[in-house]
């Protein structure tokens, strides 16, 4: 098991890991923000950003995939402002107006344009390749120690690692701004805090943690991060500072529980093949929200009924 | 766009119904729909629920899976198009009902409980549709095309049950237009006038989930939510009226179901849904530009002649005050209506529009000091004269202890 487990299984499990963490990082605070779906509008329109990239650079290399779905991400936000004060129309329907149409655009221009010899389709942004991504140069637990193996490590694990440190980061040393603004935005800007600099900000490194987990594990996964753990803990506990840390527990069960799941699920009913792993990592993350949901201590609204 | 590859001919016949027997029926179908979805769609935007019907699209990928599962396992042609949508239905309605229940009985707010349904539902759906990928191998299930809507191919009988279906929304909606429309603009008086809001509500989400449903075939179950608030949206821009906003909603979306169908059977290899999609939101885009009153070019056109009124108003006043006038626009807005000479010398006409501005400027000083909590004096803009916001009695009244503060002035002065 252990040579064969290093093999296939540990990387995707490490980068199914470390994607649900980037995404529950900020999904805390958006959730807290009524700004909830805004993963939602993000996940779609990577797409025709990822498709455009292709076709003015012609490949799949990873740094314009990322540009273009960062564009993409930033047009989507710009144009839903837009929407919204030209036409005096409420946020979440202009979201819904342009996220559509930016994910129709996508899908249409991607089946205009000839890309049949490279891999590059809807399924496949829905879904993701986590059971691809494996470590062909390990030999056994042996290889974490071995430069020449670590070098073959898919390229996406440390582009997530990296993103998900660097989120840590900014929301330990943003922390207070943070808390404040979004618990409080009115207070937070008589203190002198950039309050619209803070939620554009908190915007632009959700698009950055999407676009880096939709990169390796499509955008099911990243809807679902954003949401379930940090909607979980918020049932769990009262206090933000244990609602992040919450968060980032039920988004790591999520991912092994579900990559694993899916993996070896089958086997015990006597399939052979595998199931998504994407889509089971996001239906843990629900079951895990559904059981908070029922008997979670902190699950009421302050002075709701106990019936 | 790359439309340029299939004929315009192929388009047109399309559109007359020419392209065959089943792209008629399902251009029809499509239109209908989204006659349906548009209206129908305008109570969930007035309700402010738009996203709800994302959920409830998402949600419709696990029953898809397990209709087709079951069906298979009672020995049935898993591929039939009335049971896929009935298994959609019911997982469609089970979605909805965890939205409200999460939204109603957790402290969660209703944009998450949205979120963590359509996500969950769907990654679910996606479990589902591997299991069945490794069971049928070598036969195609065909269930992919619920994600993203494919009308090629589809058989008669399909397109008759989504051409009924879009039938039977609009009847839905004719009969339910008028509680629904109550609803939605004022719960508290429909709630008044004895109604029973949450059935009616409750009514309006089936529709929703009815129109949702028989869309997914034609539209796909990720961009189907688009049938439902593009054109609400798109018709709120041209009316103030909530039922011409639905009959608009209504007409923008069968528009598009329509013209979009025959495009896409006209290009066989254009999915159909991107297209209704990208043609609504066209038909967005053209009324955010041309709409009278919400329109981007009605507001340009409005703030331009505010302006002009404004620096028309000034440049009067400077002339009455003998003050020099440099601002370019206010000297051409004077010499245009001939109020100024070249010179910038005031025209007889000139003198006498200035002499009436600031008689009004004044008069709106004293009634401003005598009215000062009174909302008439909040009239003022320095724009409206008046007379247009005073009656005779008050304007006598107020030249009166204008004339009485003048002649203390002078006798100050002698």
């Amino acid at each position: 098991m252990g040579a064969e487990f290093v093999q296939l299984s540990l990387t995707p499990i490490l980068i199914g890991v470390l994607s649900a963490i980037a995404c529950a990082l900020p999904g805390n605070f958006l959730i807290l923000r009524r700004q909830a779906l805004i993963g939602d509008a993000i996940s779609h329109v990577v797409l025709p950003g990822i498709v455009v990239a292709f076709l003015v650079t012609g490949s799949l290399a990873s740094l314009p995939m990322l540009l273009g779905a960062a564009g993409a991400a930033l047009v989507a936000v710009v144009l839903i402002e837009t929407v919204r004060r030209l036409g005096r129309i409420e946020p979440g329907a202009a979201m819904g107006v342009v996220f559509t149409a930016m994910f129709a655009g996508g899908v249409l221009l991607l089946e205009q344009s000839d890309t049949s010899g490279v891999h590059l389709d809807v399924e496949h942004a829905l879904m993701g390749n986590l059971e691809s991504l494996i470590w062909f140069d390990a030999t056994g637990w042996g290889s974490l120690l071995d430069p020449a193996a670590l070098a073959g490590l898919p390229p996406e694990l440390p582009r997530i690692a990296l993103v998900a440190a660097v989120m840590t980061m900014l929301m330990l040393v943003l922390w207070r701004p943070l808390k404040l603004s979004t618990f409080d935005e009115g207070f937070a800007a008589t203190l002198g805090l950039p309050v619209r600099l803070i939620g554009l900000g908190l915007v632009a490194a959700s698009a950055v943690a999407a676009v880096a987990a939709f990169d390796a594990v499509g955008s099911i996964i990243v809807i679902a991060m954003f949401i379930c753990p940090p909607a979980t803990a918020r049932l769990v506990t009262e206090r933000l500072e244990r609602q992040v840390a919450w968060s980032t527990v039920f988004a790591a069960l999520s991912a092994v529980l579900g990559y694993v799941l899916a993996g070896y699920g089958p086997q015990w009913f006597g399939a052979i093949n595998a199931v998504s792993a994407a889509g089971m990592i996001a239906t843990v993350s629900g079951v895990i929200l559904a059981i908070a949901c029922l008997f979670a201590p902190h699950r009421r609204r302050v002075g709701q009924p106990m019936a | 766009m790359p439309m340029s590859s299939p004929p315009l001919e192929a388009f047109v016949s399309a559109l007359l119904l020419q392209a065959g027997y089943n792209a008629a029926l399902v251009a029809i179908g499509a239109g209908l729909l989204g006659i349906a979805a548009g209206a129908g769609g305008t109570f969930l935007f007035l309700r402010k629920r738009a996203l709800v019907s994302d959920a409830i699209a998402h949600a419709t990928l696990p029953g898809v899976g397990i209709a087709f599962l079951v069906m298979v396992g009672l020995g049935l042609d898993g591929r039939s198009l009335v049971g896929l949508l009935a298994g959609s239905a019911l997982s469609a309605a089970l979605g909805l009902l965890c939205v409200e229940w999460i939204t109603r009985r957790t402290r969660l707010a209703e944009d998450t409980a949205i979120g963590a349904v359509l996500s969950v539902f769907f990654g679910f759906g996606i479990v589902l549709l591997t299991v069945i990928q490794t069971l049928s191998q070598g036969r195609q299930a065909g269930l992919e095309g619920f994600l993203l809507g494919s009308t090629a191919g589809m058989l008669y009988s399909d397109a008759m049950v989504i051409a009924l279906g879009g039938v039977l929304a609009v009847l839905a909606l004719v009969a339910l237009r008028r509680p629904m429309t109550l609803v939605s603009f004022d719960p508290g008086f429909a709630a008044a006038l004895g109604l029973n809001t949450r059935r009616i509500d409750l009514a309006m989400m089936l529709l929703v989930l009815a129109v949702t449903v028989t869309g997914l075939k034609i539209v796909g179950l990720v961009l189907v939510v688009a049938l439902l608030i593009i054109p609400p949206v798109a018709a709120r821009l041209w009316s103030e009226r909530t039922d011409h906003v639905v009959l608009i909603a209504g007409a923008i979306g069968g528009v598009s179901g329509y013209a979009g169908a025959a495009m896409s059977a006209a290009a066989p290899g254009l999915p159909t849904g991107p297209i209704i999609v990208l043609v609504a939101f066209s038909l967005f885009l053209l009324s955010l530009a041309f709409a009278p009153g919400r329109g981007v070019l009605a507001a340009a056109i409005r703030h331009r002649r505010f302006q002009l009124r404004l620096h028309r108003r000034q440049g009067l006043l400077s002339l009455a005050r003998g003050e020099p006038i440099f601002d370019p626009l206010t000297l051409k807005v004077l010499r245009r209506e001939g109020l100024i000479r070249p010179d910038r010398v005031p025209t007889e006409a000139g003198r006498i529009e200035a002499g009436r501005a600031l008689v009004d400027e004044r008069r709106f000083e004293v009634a401003r000091r005598i009215h000062r909590d009174d909302p008439l004096s909040h009239r003022y803009d320095g724009l409206t004269p008046i007379t247009a916001v005073m009656t005779g009695d008050e304007i006598a009244e107020i030249d009166r202890m204008l004339a009485a503060s003048a002649m203390l002035r002078r006798g100050e002065g002698s």
